[in-house]
């Protein structure tokens, strides 16, 4: 056991998992958040059905990412929590109101207004939260012996709020993107329309929080002026990506807008875990800290090698069984 | 008044583990019963049994979709309001968890897929394998929440260095003493509530008289299981009793009402304990009772409350009435079982209303069974959270104030609250529909898919069904 870094590989495989469950359920949480914004009912069907066979697997990544914490960096996951004690109740509660009212909208003919509404609320409030925690993360947390210590709203700042809107704005952007590739005729347009105007919210909470998150903590500051110069390449990308998005959406190439928003993602996200690295929990703890038992680590990592390539390749699979686009009318009611 | 986060956060704990524990603990038995009723099909070839499964598969999918949606809460659970148990258990309870979630997500890319949509698409043999799979699956899911709860009661194959639990032996942390017998009534709880559920359903059609022959074979089946599965939870649950007398003695003396260590205990029937008393207020008992049943002997000795002082015992009269309602509710069941088995001598099983009337408030029964069954195995491990080892007080987040944790116990009640009406709701929509003509060329959808287990039922949430032939 000696011969691998245990941490090491279960911290790529939990940054993996949350990776795939941002961009995965990143677009149809956008669809939410775009849902009220929809011409008519017609494109609200299709924006439904573009991600109905797949959203459901998309949040299994979560409670995975749950579990894996407990199993693999205890002290990330009770550190964390507490801290976002009330932002993770808002999280799983839109989480589960959209779940529940995107099976029920399908089935429902008189009362489908107000599951409309719960799958608009929901989700937005669900990228809400994610976004708190991602400001929150960048913050830092008062912890004592491994304990926070903090207030019950430490989470919710001018600046996590405003990371909170980047993450709504940003999701919005990846469900128009998926929606300008899986749809056709007005829904398409209306969506193809609106990716400039996202694009540039994006890039201005992008902005600003890379101007100010070197000033909220002198780690971040130095990590980004000091030698290691090629993690500007981060940065660089991301707004690569966007140019990108821009071009391939004025352009109709409709497979480039999206993959360059996933990139725009990724970028954001690998400059994120560079600020902090090795810490888990800023300003103090690293992942070596938070980890738990390396035999706890080992007998956990058997199972998740073994299922971790089959989930991997199944849902590979699901969204190549349902590529092309989705026409109105289509679907079930 | 000031709010106690420890009081709260076990309030908001009971709450969301209780309204979960509802689902899986039925779909375990559904997901068996609908693999018995598919491999019957493969043996005989009768297309009853194939349409009775398909029947039972869509209430699958919708019990299992809910189960799905409640349990996510759970995950977080832990960590929010029992952040210091995670610090201290994580070594053992992470990595048991995390296999039960590995195990769904496996369960769920797999077979599930092929239960729900894909009767037309592969043989009768195929589709009754992946039945058999899923009810495999879910004891599979079961088997690691019962060792990590196991483990909280009955501890071992550990040992603490600097606070925190490690790993000595997972073999012996893993099958803890109190895991076989736990394991076995649970899984018998299982089998219990899916037939009493399938015995209230058929009893319901065949009061109207809908597919009388379907559910006249669904209803004789079943009660025939239940004939020996009834008394033989009544067998496990007192090994089961046992086995805590061993491991966990105070918390049988709460299940009995006994205050004193002595011999001769009676059985209560009826009492009002009261523990500021540190006595009963009044009871009704068979004398000797307690003494027969725990130590087989009249004259033998049941450990008693007193034992331990005032603090460290857990509220005994929750333990004492939950525990009265599971065996009371344990007992309807078996007297249920044996009814059938005389109203078949006497050829009126399927005719008696009252019996049939009956068998359809019996589906709530074992419902009642199983939560109050874990009230008295949770609470009576109180006021520790790992038997012994961890109390609640220093196992709740420190971080924690009373009004957060209240207003997310009336936010998840809310939730929750929106999520069971509208999905038993749904649920009797679909019972009502009852049982279909099955049509080879039906239309499978984009839309359906395993991932989203409630996709398979094409029943309308609102408006009108196609039940309206009743």
């Amino acid at each position: 056991m000696q011969m691998f870094d245990l941490s090491l590989i279960w911290a790529v495989i939990i940054a993996v998992g949350v990776i795939m469950y941002v961009l995965m359920d990143g677009f149809d949480l956008g669809l939410g958040i775009l849902f009220p914004f929809a011409p008519d009912e017609d494109a609200r069907d299709v924006m439904m059905n573009s991600v109905a066979p797949v959203w459901d697997g998309n949040e299994t990544w979560l409670i995975l990412g749950g579990a894996g914490l407990i199993g693999a960096f205890p002290l990330v996951y009770t550190i964390l929590l507490p801290a976002l004690y009330l932002g993770v109740f808002l999280m799983l509660a839109g989480l589960i109101f959209r779940g529940v009212a995107f099976e029920f909208r399908f089935k429902s003919h008189r009362s489908k207004r107000y599951w409309s509404l719960s799958f608009a609320g929901g989700s937005f409030l669900a990228a809400f939260a994610q976004g708190c925690v991602v400001g929150a993360y960048i913050q830092g947390f008062e912890t004592a012996n491994g304990v926070y210590v903090g207030g019950a709203l430490d989470w919710l700042t001018p600046f996590t709020i405003l990371t909170g809107f980047g993450l709504v704005v940003g999701y919005a952007l990846l469900g128009a993107t998926w929606l300008v590739l899986k749809s056709e005729g007005h829904v398409r347009d209306w969506a193809r329309a609106l990716v400039p105007k996202l694009l540039l919210g994006v890039l201005a909470v992008f902005a600003i929080v890379s101007l100010w998150t070197p000033w909220i903590d002198r780690g971040v500051f130095e990590r980004w002026f000091d030698h290691l110069q090629v993690i500007w390449l981060l940065p660089a990308g991301a707004l690569l990506c966007a140019l990108g998005i821009f071009l391939c959406n004025r352009h109709g190439r409709e497979g480039g807008a999206f993959l360059l928003t996933l990139g725009l993602f990724v970028c954001t996200y690998l400059g994120l875990i560079v600020s902090r690295w090795p810490y888990v929990v800023p300003p103090q703890i690293t992942l070596w800290d938070a980890a738990s038992a390396p035999e706890s680590q080992f007998f956990l990592l058997i199972g998740v090698l073994f299922v971790l390539p089959i989930v991997l390749v199944y849902t590979a699979w699901s969204y190549w069984v349902f590529r092309g686009k989705v026409r109105v009318g289509e679907g079930y009611h | 008044m000031a709010l106690d986060p420890i009081l709260l956060s076990r309030l908001q704990f009971a709450f969301v583990v209780s309204f979960h524990a509802i689902f899986p603990v039925f779909t375990i038995g559904l997901a068996s019963y609908v693999a018995v009723l598919q491999g019957l099909y493969v043996a005989t070839g009768n297309a009853v049994w194939d349409r009775l499964g398909y029947f039972w598969t869509k209430i699958f999918a919708v019990v299992f979709g809910i189960g799905v949606v409640s349990g996510i809460v759970m995950a977080f659970q832990f960590g929010t309001n029992w952040s210091n148990f995670v610090r201290f258990a994580a070594n053992i309870i992470g990595p048991l968890l995390s296999y039960e979630v590995i195990t769904a997500f496996f369960l769920e890319a797999g077979f599930l897929g092929v239960l729900l949509f894909g009767r037309h698409r592969v043989s009768p043999s195929v589709h009754f394998f992946a039945a058999l799979m899923v009810a495999v699956g879910t004891f599979i899911s079961a088997f690691w929440i019962l060792v990590s709860n196991s483990w909280m009661q009955t501890p071992q194959g550990f040992e603490i260095r600097e606070g925190v639990a490690h790993v000595t032996s997972w073999m012996e942390a893993m099958f803890t003493p109190s895991f076989p017998y736990r394991f076995a009534h649970m899984a018998l709880a299982a089998f219990l509530t899916g037939g009493f559920v399938v015995c209230g359903v058929s009893a319901w059609f065949l009061i109207r008289g809908r597919d009388v022959e379907a559910h006249r074979r669904a209803l004789s089946m079943t009660l025939w299981l239940l004939l020996i599965l009834a008394p033989l939870q009544a067998f496990v649950g007192d090994e089961h009793g046992l086995n805590t007398l061993e491991h966990q003695p105070m918390k049988v003396a709460a299940m009995e009402g006994n205050w004193d260590t002595q011999s001769n205990v009676p059985l209560l029937l009826f009492a009002l304990p009261d523990r500021e008393l540190q006595a009963n207020r009044m009871e009704i008992g068979i004398p000797n009772g307690a003494s027969l049943i725990l130590r087989h002997d009249p004259n033998g000795v049941v450990p008693g409350l007193k034992e331990i002082p005032e603090s460290q015992q857990p509220p005994v009269w929750m333990v004492f009435y939950s525990f009265r309602v599971m065996v009371a509710m344990g007992l309807l069941m078996i007297a249920f079982a044996l009814a059938g088995l005389f109203l078949r001598k006497g050829g009126r099983l399927y005719t008696s209303r009252f019996y049939l009337r009956g068998l359809q408030f019996m589906s709530l029964a074992p419902f009642l069974a199983v939560l109050s069954g874990w009230f008295v195995t949770e609470i009576g491990r109180s006021p520790w959270l790992v038997y012994n080892v961890l109390s609640y007080k220093d196992a709740v987040t420190p971080s924690l104030s009373g009004w957060m944790v209240l207003v997310t116990l009336i936010g998840y009640i809310t939730v929750y609250a929106v999520i069971f009406v509208s999905g038993v709701y749904y649920l009797f929509k679909v019972i009502r529909q009852g049982l279909d003509e099955l049509d080879p060329d039906e239309e499978i959808h984009d839309a359906d898919r395993p991932a989203r287990p409630l996709s398979a039922t094409h029943v309308p949430f609102d408006g009108h069904t196609s039940a309206s032939r009743s």
